[in-house]
């Protein structure tokens, strides 16, 4: 069970994600509608994770990612989930870069993905687990932009990447592609040698050198 | 003919000139003028009576000086005595302060009319009214006045009067007439002012529409989208909840279907009514941002010292999203790239395209919509497009003050 401080400023999507993670068996200790109250919040219950919305007042720009990075900042072990009204690859990148590797887990969601609720809640706790999860439109994006060494890798092994980047495992990514893990591993090999980026046994790193490739190459 | 003006006046047959009020109006109009000349008038009669031996025209350098300072009230009097002579009002520019005076080139023009309606003009004035009333009117009076002609002499004089006064409202009405048409196109509106104005109605224009925009922006980011987002959840957890085999999972998955796609479209929508990241990142991050949504591969360069002034950068800002969009649409590209380049004072953008070419502006309204954004923020715009490619559009704004943030 973990224990959770929710950020956002709309009441009704508060209360729903409130209602949805409560639903799945975790604990919200605080919900709070501001960036200010967040950070109070976070002192006062030292939750396990904090899920919070980009867009909060009192100007209604970033202050959510902000709040954000200044809590990874002074304290590197919190899981930090931000979900977002639009795919901003700025504040995705942002938020990333402000994770230092080998620190807790960290996520960029599209709001959207709160409907998926058994995939919202197994980001929730794969980011309490320590590891990335980047939304995969984030993901289509970045490769979206693909040049230079992207374009030697066939279809598949884009199609590998793009999981790789969205924080899965190697058997998260097999079962979603239907091959079998062994299939997933010889991909990836493949991939990374093609990239230049060498291959990690870690997961958390391994998306962090995959993403910081598809910024870099963007 | 209407009518509109003392000069028009002169074309009327003369019976009908003379019953008319046109010379009345224009003496009036004249003699106006000996409000502005007595105070040079009053110097040089002062001067002339102590005997003073400096010459009458340097009596009139301090008059004429006053009237420079006072030039904007001068000018204020010409426009307001004009009704006199035209039918058409000539109105102030608006100006507001010292310093809204001093910026607007119409107070310069303003105070050299001054100075020389109070310097020449006015004299002129006082002087065509006077002999074409003083002669006639001597003449005609010739038999008290001149007791000593002889009647031949005195029936003569006073016939030439007769014919001096009949003629004399032609050449009043037509000084009065010149004046008043010198005094329209001094005092009244230059081009260039007038281009001026539009510009800055424009920038208005556009600066409202995108207030209007932000709160548009603001009321679905609040209300609909909210609302939606709730939906969705809702029905993700009913879909959750759906004991297996149920009949009702087909339409619950096809509401949950509908609820994202609506949601995904009113994402779109609100993206491009106001983007949120242009005012909380600059041109840089927007564009890269727009970039990873085209389907055509886009390198970015945009390398600024600091931000934009807001209006130059959301013009920036749309004429790369209708740049990129044009791309997608019409260029067959493999490859586009969006740069910035900084000369001086001067930003140059380029959206540059390896497709087949040929774009033309007329083609849709979009390109002209833009050039029309890009002007009200002074900006310039260029397209080059030869058929076969490549396409460069080109925008420059001129003296954008880059500050940092």
């Amino acid at each position: 069970m973990l224990r959770v401080v929710v950020a956002e400023d709309a009441l009704l999507t508060r209360e729903g994600i409130v209602g949805l993670i409560t639903r799945f068996g975790h604990e919200v200790v605080a919900a709070v509608g501001d960036a200010d109250e967040l950070i109070a919040a976070v002192g006062l219950h030292r939750p396990d994770i904090v899920v919070t919305d980009v867009r909060m007042p009192p100007s209604f720009s970033d202050e959510g990612l902000q709040a954000a990075i200044r809590l990874r900042r002074s304290d590197p072990g919190l899981p930090v989930l931000v979900v977002s009204q639009y795919v901003q690859q700025t504040y995705a990148s942002e938020l990333l870069d402000s994770a230092e590797p080998g620190s807790a887990g960290i996520g960029y969601l599209l709001k959207d993905r709160i409907g998926d609720v058994a995939e919202f809640v197994d980001a929730l706790e794969r980011v309490g687990d320590g590891h990335t999860v980047v939304d995969p439109e984030v993901v289509r994006q970045l490769l979206r932009r693909r040049r230079g060494p992207l374009t030697r890798l066939t279809p598949r092994e884009l199609e590998v990447l793009a999981l790789m980047a969205e924080g899965r495992s190697n058997t998260a990514i097999a079962r979603s592609m239907r091959v079998t893990e062994a299939g997933v591993a010889k991909h990836i090999g493949s991939l990374l040698t093609k990239l230049d980026v060498w291959p990690d046994e870690d997961d958390h790193r391994r998306v962090r050198a995959v993403l910081a490739f598809l910024n870099g190459s963007g | 003919m209407p009518v509109r003006t003392a000069l028009d006046a002169l074309t009327l047959r003369p019976a009908g000139f003379l019953r008319s009020s046109w010379p009345w109006r224009s003496a009036l109009y004249l003699a106006g003028s000996l409000l502005l000349a007595l105070p040079s008038i009053g110097v040089t009669v002062l001067m002339m009576l102590t005997g003073s031996k400096v010459p009458v025209f340097a009596a009139a350098i301090p008059a004429a000086l006053a009237a420079g300072v006072c030039g904007p009230l001068i000018a204020r009097f010409e426009r307001w005595r004009l009704w006199l002579v035209d039918t058409q009002r000539l109105d102030p520019p608006p100006r507001r302060g010292l310093r809204g005076h001093l910026r607007e080139q119409v107070t310069w023009w303003e105070i050299c009319y001054a100075l020389f309606s109070a310097a020449v003009l006015c004299w002129m004035d006082v002087v065509v009214v006077f002999c074409m009333t003083w002669f006639p009117v001597t003449f005609l009076l010739t038999a008290v006045l001149e007791p000593a002609y002889g009647t031949a002499e005195t029936l003569l004089t006073m016939a030439a009067g007769a014919a001096l006064l009949a003629a004399a409202p032609y050449p009043i009405t037509a000084w009065a007439g010149a004046r008043a048409a010198m005094t329209r196109v001094i005092l009244g509106p230059h081009d260039s002012e007038r281009l001026v104005e539009v510009t800055r109605s424009r920038a208005r224009l556009v600066d409202a529409h995108e207030v209007e925009r932000r709160r548009i922006e603001r009321d679905l980011h609040d209300g609909a989208q909210q609302r939606l987002a709730a939906l969705n959840l809702q029905l993700g957890l009913a879909r959750h909840d759906l004991p297996e085999g149920s009949t009702l999972e087909a339409p619950l998955r096809k509401a949950h279907d509908l609820a994202k796609e609506a949601l995904q479209e009113l994402r779109e929508l609100i993206q491009g009514i106001h983007p949120k990241v242009l005012t909380d990142r600059g041109l840089a991050a927007a564009v890269a941002d727009v970039a990873g949504r085209s389907p055509v591969p886009v390198d970015v360069g945009i390398d600024l010292p600091g931000r934009l002034p807001e209006p130059i950068e959301l013009a920036a800002y749309y004429v790369v999203v209708e740049a990129l969009n044009n791309v997608a649409k019409h260029s067959a590209a493999e490859r586009a790239a969006v740069t910035t380049t900084v000369a001086g004072d001067r930003i140059i953008l380029r959206v540059k395209d390896d497709g087949v070419g040929g774009a033309d502006p007329a083609g849709g309204t979009g390109l002209i919509g833009l050039a029309d954004r890009v002007a009200a923020v002074e900006g310039t715009m260029a397209l080059f497009s030869p058929v076969g490619g490549p396409t460069v559009l080109q925008v420059e704004f001129e003296g954008a003050p880059v500050r940092a943030r």
